[in-house]
């Protein structure tokens, strides 16, 4: 997918006047936040639990050649696979490569934000291959030709009555005259499509929660269990997954497990979690014949060790979009590419560039909610603040802005001067806002005017007042 | 008169509170006066370098975080009327320094002695109830830095109980950002206007007639779009209720 981070102003706008995304959002904005909290509220060792995550991740991290080696030997031992790719390409290259070698015309496809991040399906369809996505989600928006806008629940841009039309306009086999009015019979018709293609599916490709080293599993979780029929059901399964999913342990696994959940969707368990080790052995009743692994990098490693490494904690679990205010005003496509919301705005610098993502972590209030929900404590935060810093550093942000920044802060070095000119300032503005106590219009603060009114100074600044106060004799010191 | 031995504090004027509403400062230093305390003013602060460092203008922060390091060496406790600033000292000072030992140890120093307002009152001066009389239903916004950085949530709660005739109608999402968020609100005015727009109704909506909170940044932004959208409710710090401090005109209320 070509990023259009580089428009996000005109994005966010087209998105705020947009009803029906509006209506969509408003739903999501108060309903993932509640059910997380009721989750958590049962869970008295939530916090500690953040603390173990972190704990796990870290360390993973720390040694990360060390569980790499270690995951691929014990994946090659148990029958599979491993294919290394380091960027978008390669990936895209070798799952072509695989669904050749087995002559595949159609395959099924569990959600995979990797799979989004590589454009997969784009290059599939290139050369012959239909990708089926088996998410209901992703299905949907698969059908409208849309990028995902939420990095658990792709489709919720769209309210019901979009869906409903969208499966009109794609199923036309079916009864025109059938009721689409329930979010019921919506799943039933998805079902009922999709069931036939699990089938006549030659390969299935799913993306990963965690890739475990000493078992070399992979475990995905979904709610629809459209991610065991993508990887059991066809001759062969592809697992797509960035080399940060690792973790040393089933153990370590299943405590990060509690806490995607939870942080997520507000469950407490995922409907279904899936453990998938190595192809189908002598003996197994199902299964796929090859398993392969395609650990991408694409710009991770890079990340390790610096100001950014912490962002390899994610667990993609979206609580962070789920609070951000700026995400619900305006919504994932705004963002412009795979990633949207707070582990957006770090992530997609790193992966796409600041000169086309720059505006990402800028468009933030700094009002910290995304960190203190973030299940592995990710400051993500800090971390916008270091893009911003890079930006300056490099010049990248508007002249405009940075020329009055920096007169502001040549004048915030010299305090006395600062002191005449603000008092000069709140005089003049004081005065003039006397009567009405705001301005509707100012110059130089269009940007504030536009849309809210300006408050007017008292006219006084408080340190002439103070002096005043202390010339007189009435302070304390 | 305060007692000899009464704390020496440093007031962390702010430059909003400076410019725009130095109601609050004088609010604020009556409520240290009352808690006890002996309250300078030092002239060499202008800002806390925020908005340079929000920006990723690391060099300038620097060097205004050193004027305010400097200007407040001296006093054993620095109080800002604003969780945001507070926090900007407090949390941001010491990783503003982290290559720098020196400098490091003194920003660490200053972190341990500074406080925002409502924090410093009841957690470190142990107040627990003011002498106002403020007959008014109101509802309180917790500005974010203060909440999230600082642990401000029930303090400014715990004093404003004690006002005589204050009623507390509080909304369900007061821990929502606003939407101010620095030059954020210059930068993207229309997102900021969805949220300063949700929070004006959201007031509109606790049917209170006062908006209180503890950061100027805030209310302001809140004052000009409730203000905007013609809906009346009075918007002022809560060190000014607190203080009883309450007869200068309300934040972009006409004065005449
Ligand atoms: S940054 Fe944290 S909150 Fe956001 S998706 Fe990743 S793990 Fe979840």
């Amino acid at each position: 997918m070509q990023p259009t981070s580089r428009d996000f102003p005109a994005n966010a706008r087209a998105g705020l006047v947009d009803p029906v995304l509006q209506r969509a959002l408003g739903l999501a904005r108060t309903g993932f936040p509640a059910r997380r909290q009721q989750a958590i509220a049962r869970l008295p060792e939530f916090e500690a639990l953040r603390e173990e995550g972190r704990r796990i991740k870290d360390h993973t991290l720390a040694n990360l050649d060390f569980y790499l080696e270690r995951y691929e030997a014990v994946v090659i031992a148990t029958g599979g696979h491993v294919h290394w790719a380091r960027d978008a390409a390669e990936a895209r290259d070798r799952v072509l490569e695989i669904c050749r070698s087995v002559g595949a015309t159609t395959v099924a496809k569990g959600k995979s934000m990797v799979a989004e991040e590589i454009a997969l399906n784009e290059h599939l369809e290139r050369h012959g291959i239909a990708p089926v996505e088996t998410d209901l989600g992703e299905y949907i928006i698969q059908l409208r030709h849309e990028p995902p806008s939420h990095i658990i629940a792709p489709a919720i841009h769209l309210m019901k009555e979009q869906v409903a039309d969208t499966f009109r306009a794609a199923h036309q086999e079916l009864d025109p005259a059938r009721s689409l009015a329930e979010p019921r019979q919506l799943c039933e018709e998805a079902r009922t499509i999709l069931r036939p293609r699990f089938l006549a599916a030659d390969v299935g490709i799913t993306g990963a929660n965690f890739l475990i080293a000493e078992t070399g599993s992979s475990i995905i979780v979904t709610n629809e269990g459209n991610g065991d029929l993508s990887q059991i059901l066809p001759r062969v399964h592809i697992v797509l997954a960035g080399i940060e999913k690792l973790v040393p342990t089933l153990e370590d696994a299943a405590t990060l497990l509690r806490l995607l959940a939870r942080s997520a969707t507000g469950q407490e368990f995922s409907t279904y979690t899936t453990v998938s080790t190595g192809p189908r052995r002598p003996g197994d009743r199902d299964g796929p014949d090859e398993y392969h692994v395609i650990l991408l990098d694409n710009g991770r490693s890079a990340l390790l060790g610096g100001e950014f490494h912490d962002m390899l904690r994610c667990l993609r679990c979206a609580a962070c979009l789920n609070h951000c205010p700026v995400y619900a005003a305006v919504g994932g496509h705004a963002y412009g590419w795979v990633y949207p919301g707070p582990m957006g705005a770090v992530l997609t610098p790193a992966l796409v560039g600041l000169r086309e993502a720059g505006h990402l972590p800028n468009a933030s209030t700094f009002c910290g909610r995304c960190e203190s929900v973030c299940p592995v404590k990710i400051p993500l935060p800090n971390m916008m603040r270091h893009w911003r810093e890079r930006e300056f550093a490099q010049g990248l942000s508007p002249r405009a802005y940075r020329s009055g920044l920096r007169a502001w802060a040549w004048m915030a070095q010299r305090p006395r001067l600062y002191h005449a000119a603000a008092a000069l300032a709140g005089r003049g503005l004081g005065w003039f806002g006397r009567d009405r106590g705001r301005f509707r219009s100012l110059p130089l603060a269009s940007g504030w005017t536009l849309v809210r009114d300006m408050p007017a100074p008292e006219g006084r600044t408080f340190q002439s007042l103070w002096a005043e106060r202390q010339r007189a004799g009435g302070g304390t010191r | 008169m305060p007692e000899p031995s009464a704390p020496r504090v440093g007031l962390l004027v702010t430059c909003l509170v400076d410019l725009f509403r130095p109601s609050v400062g004088f609010a604020a230093v009556a409520l240290l006066e009352r808690a006890g305390c002996a309250v300078a003013v030092p002239q060499a602060q202008t800002c806390c370098g925020q908005p340079a460092y929000n920006s990723g203008d690391r060099g300038d922060a620097k060097a205004i975080a050193r004027q305010v390091i400097a200007a407040f060496a001296d006093y054993d406790y620095v109080v800002a009327p604003s969780g945001s600033c507070a926090g900007m000292v407090k949390v941001h000072y010491p990783q503003l320094f982290a290559d720098e030992p020196d400098m490091r140890a003194r920003a660490e120093d200053l972190a341990t002695r500074t406080w925002e307002l409502l924090s410093f009152l009841v957690d470190v001066r142990g107040m627990s109830e003011v002498a106002a009389r403020w007959t008014k239903r109101a509802t309180y916004h917790d500005a974010c830095s203060g909440l999230r950085e600082l642990g401000v949530k029930e303090q400014p709660r715990r004093l404003l109980a004690s006002v005589h005739g204050l009623c507390l109608a509080e909304m369900p999402g007061a821990e929502v950002c606003c939407g101010f968020g620095g030059t954020f609100c210059v930068k993207y005015p229309e997102i900021s206007d969805k949220m300063v727009g949700d929070k004006a109704a959201e007031i509109a909506a606790s049917g209170a007639e006062a908006v209180l909170a503890g950061d100027l940044g805030c209310l302001l932004n809140i004052a000009g779009k409730l203000s905007r959208l013609g809906i009346r409710a009075e918007v002022r710090h809560v060190a000014e209720v607190l203080a009883g401090m309450t007869d200068a005109p309300a934040i972009a209320a006409p004065r005449r």
